[in-house]
C-alpha cells in the first residue's frame, strides 16, 4: 500500500498502527506465526524482519494481499470464516488476529480455530465499551463514531463488535486462559488502566489479549 | 486454410540445444524410452553456489524458446515479457533454464523423434504413434535429469502456468528436497472432466482429418494441418474469457453485412483460422495427441493415495499459487484447492488471485500484477535462501 493511503480496515494510516509493535513484542523470536487478516503485512514485516519469525498470512482483500506477496510475504487470499480449518492442529506457535475479529461472520468459531491451530492466539479488537462510544450513543442517539470505528454504521466491516469485558466472558466461558491482556489506546499505546478490568473497558480503545488454551 | 503442408523432417529442421542420455528413461507406461534427449535452452549465468538456477516449465503449446526469438516462427519467446535482463525472472540474476518436455516436438525425444528400440537402436523412422504414452510425471524426470547434468544440487525456483503449472507441483511432490521454492500458474492438481472433454475435441478432429493416416502422416508425406488446426482453434477459445473475445472482435463482420456462408465472415473466425494455420507450421499432431494425453491423465492427488496434502506432507518448499479470475479453463477454485492442501501441510505458501478479463491466456500476457507478484515473491525467496 502507498504511503499515507488509507488502511482498508481501520480507514487510517498504516504508520499510525503502533499497536503492532505491542503484537510483536508479545511473540517468541523464530517462532512460527499465522496472522490473519493480516492486509499489507505490515505486522508480517515486523516479525520476519525484525523478530526472525516464519510468517505467514491470510488476507481477504486482493489488492492487500498482492501487495504483501509483492513485498516478499508469505500472505494468501483467503477467509478466516471458512479457511482456517484446513490447517492441521497446532501448526503455529501463534495465530495473530489483530482488529479483525469484529469483521468476522463467526468470531467465536473463529477463535476455536486460532486456538485450534496456533499453541496461542493473540487478539486484538477496538473496545465497545470505550466512554465514547458510551457517551455518543446516549447523547446523540446515532451510532458512535470514534477513531478506533471511523466509518458509518452502513458502510463499516464490523459486524460483531464487543467490549473488553464481553471479551473476558468469552475467554471463561469458551476455556481459555488470558496469558496477558493490555488495554490500547487509539495510537496503539499502552494504557495504564490495563491493571483495571472495569477501567479498562471504560478508558481503553482496543483490548490486546494473550490467550492459550486450558 | 492450408490443405497439406509438407513434412517436417523428423522434428530435426533445427539444430537443438540437445542432452542425451544413453542409460534413457522407464516411464510410468513400463517402458525403457532409450535413449532420452531433453533439447533446452538456458540463459543468464549459474553462479559459483550453483544456487542461482531457475526451471521454467512450458505449457502444452510451448517450448524452450522463452526468452529468445522463436527458430521456427521468427516471433518472440512465449515468455519474454516475464524473463530477461531487469525482468521480474531477471536473467542478470539469475541462471534461467527451459526444456522441451519429453513428448515434444523442438527437439526432446516425443512422437517426431527418431525411434529407438529397446537397446537403444535407432530404427530409422520416426516414433509416430508409437511413442509410449508418457505422463507429466515422466516429463518432469526428464527435466530433474537435465538439471543433474547440468550440476545443479538444487532448484532456486520452478516455475510455469498451465501444463507448466502441474510440473512445478509433480516437481514439489516428487523432489522437495532439490526446489527451494515453486510458483504454480493458472493451474490445477488435477485436469477436470471439462478440460478432457476440450482435448477429446481436438484429438478428434486430428484423426478425422483425411492426411492423419492412422498417425503414419509421416509416411505419405503429409502432415493432418486441418485436424491439428482445429484443435487449436478449440483450445484458443478456452484460452480467453469471454469479455477477451468481446473486446478483441466483438461481432464485427470482414465484408459487408451479407448473410453468406462464406468463410472468414465474423473476424473472429478469421482470427481463430490464422491461429490454427500458424500453430501446423510448429507443432505436430502426435505429439499434441501425446503431450493432451498427459495433461488429461494428471491428478497428483489419486498419486498420492487420493490425498493431495499427503502429495505435499512436511514440504520444505515454498510455494507462489497464482491464479486468474477470468480463467474458467483453470479456474481460481483450482488453485484455491491446492492452497488448502499446502495450508493442510502447513506449508509456507503465498496465494493470489489476479484481477484479470483476458482468460486464462493472462498468464502469457502483460499483467502487472503477475510481474509484482513473481518477482515479489522470489525476491522474499532469495532472502529467506540466503539466510540459509
Amino acid at each position: 500500500m502507498a504511503d499515507g493511503e488509507p488502511n482498508l480496515r481501520s480507514g487510517r494510516p498504516l504508520s499510525d498502527r503502533l499497536d503492532l509493535r505491542l503484537i510483536a513484542e508479545m511473540v517468541e523470536p523464530r517462532s512460527r506465526v499465522l496472522d490473519i487478516g493480516c492486509g499489507d503485512g505490515a505486522l508480517l514485516d515486523i516479525l520476519v524482519h525484525e523478530r526472525g519469525v516464519d510468517g505467514r498470512g491470510i488476507e481477504i482483500d486482493m489488492r492487500e494481499v498482492a501487495a504483501a506477496v509483492a513485498q516478499g510475504l508469505a500472505v494468501i487470499h483467503a477467509d478466516a470464516d471458512t479457511d482456517l480449518a484446513f490447517y492441521p492442529d497446532a501448526a503455529f506457535d501463534y495465530v495473530i488476529l489483530s482488529r479483525t475479529l469484529q469483521a468476522t461472520e463467526r468470531p467465536r468459531e473463529v477463535l476455536a480455530q486460532m486456538l485450534r491451530i496456533g499453541r496461542r492466539a493473540i487478539v486484538s479488537f477496538p473496545n465497545f465499551g470505550h466512554w465514547r462510544v458510551r457517551l455518543a450513543l446516549v447523547t446523540t442517539g446515532r451510532m458512535p463514531r470514534t477513531p478506533a470505528l471511523d466509518r458509518p454504521w452502513y458502510d463499516t466491516p464490523n459486524i460483531h463488535l464487543c467490549t473488553i469485558s464481553d471479551f473476558f466472558d468469552l475467554c471463561a466461558m469458551d476455556g481459555y486462559v488470558v496469558e496477558r491482556w493490555l488495554g490500547v489506546d487509539d495510537q496503539g499505546k499502552r494504557t495504564p488502566w490495563r491493571r483495571n478490568r472495569r477501567l479498562a473497558n471504560l478508558f481503553a480503545e482496543q483490548g490486546l489479549f494473550l490467550l492459550r488454551r486450558r | 486454410m492450408q490443405r497439406a503442408a509438407p513434412a517436417p523432417a523428423l522434428g530435426d529442421a533445427v539444430a537443438h540445444q540437445t542432452e542425451t542420455f544413453a542409460e534413457g528413461l522407464r516411464l510410468d507406461c513400463g517402458t525403457l524410452l532409450r535413449p532420452l534427449k531433453v533439447a533446452y535452452r538456458t540463459y543468464g549465468r549459474l553462479n559459483e553456489s550453483r544456487s542461482n538456477a531457475i526451471l521454467i516449465c512450458h505449457a502444452l503449446t510451448g517450448d524452450q524458446y522463452v526468452a529468445e526469438r522463436h527458430p521456427v516462427t521468427g516471433k518472440p519467446g512465449w515468455w519474454e515479457i516475464m524473463v530477461g535482463p531487469g525482468r521480474p525472472i531477471d536473467t542478470n540474476r539469475f541462471f534461467v533454464i527451459c526444456a522441451n518436455v519429453l513428448g515434444g516436438c523442438m527437439g526432446s525425444s516425443g512422437p517426431p523423434s527418431e525411434m529407438t528400440d529397446a537397446e537403444g537402436r535407432p530404427q530409422g523412422r520416426p516414433w509416430g504413434t508409437a511413442f509410449p504414452p508418457v505422463t507429466i510425471r515422466d516429463m518432469v524426470r526428464a527435466q530433474a535429469m537435465l538439471i543433474e547434468r547440468l550440476g545443479i544440487p538444487k532448484l532456486f525456483s520452478v516455475i510455469g502456468g498451465s501444463m507448466g503449472g502441474m510440473q512445478v507441483l509433480e516437481w514439489a511432490a516428487l523432489f522437495p528436497g532439490r526446489v527451494f521454492s515453486a510458483i504454480p500458474i493458472a493451474t490445477a492438481a488435477w485436469h477436470s472432466a471439462q478440460n478432457i472433454a476440450f482435448h477429446e475435441i481436438g484429438r478428434q478432429a486430428i484423426h478425422a482429418d483425411p492426411n492423419f493416416h492412422g498417425g503414419e502422416y509421416w509416411r505419405h508425406g503429409t502432415i493432418p494441418a486441418r485436424g491439428l488446426a482445429v484443435a487449436r482453434m478449440t483450445a484458443h477459445i478456452t484460452y480467453l474469457s469471454e469479455q477477451a473475445l468481446a473486446r478483441k472482435f466483438g461481432r464485427r463482420l470482414r465484408t459487408g453485412p451479407m448473410l453468406t456462408f462464406d468463410n472468414d465472415l465474423f473476424e473472429v473466425e478469421s482470427y481463430l483460422q490464422h491461429q490454427g494455420s500458424t500453430f501446423v507450421q510448429r507443432f505436430d499432431a502426435n505429439s499434441y495427441l501425446t503431450i493432451t494425453r498427459a495433461m488429461d491423465f494428471f491428478d497428483l492427488a489419486a498419486e498420492h493415495g487420493g490425498s493431495l496434502g499427503e502429495a505435499f506432507r512436511a514440504t520444505p518448499v515454498r510455494f507462489c499459487v497464482i491464479s486468474f479470475s477470468s480463467d474458467w479453463l483453470f479456474p481460481t477454485a483450482m488453485s484455491r484447492e491446492i492452497v488448502r492442501a499446502l495450508n493442510a501441510a502447513a506449508a509456507n505458501v503465498s496465494f493470489v488471485e489476479i484481477t484479470s478479463d483476458k482468460g486464462h491466456d493472462a498468464f502469457l500476457l502483460d499483467e502487472p500484477d503477475l510481474f509484482r507478484t513473481v518477482s515479489g515473491f522470489l525476491k522474499g525467496a532469495a532472502e529467506r535462501w540466503s539466510r540459509g
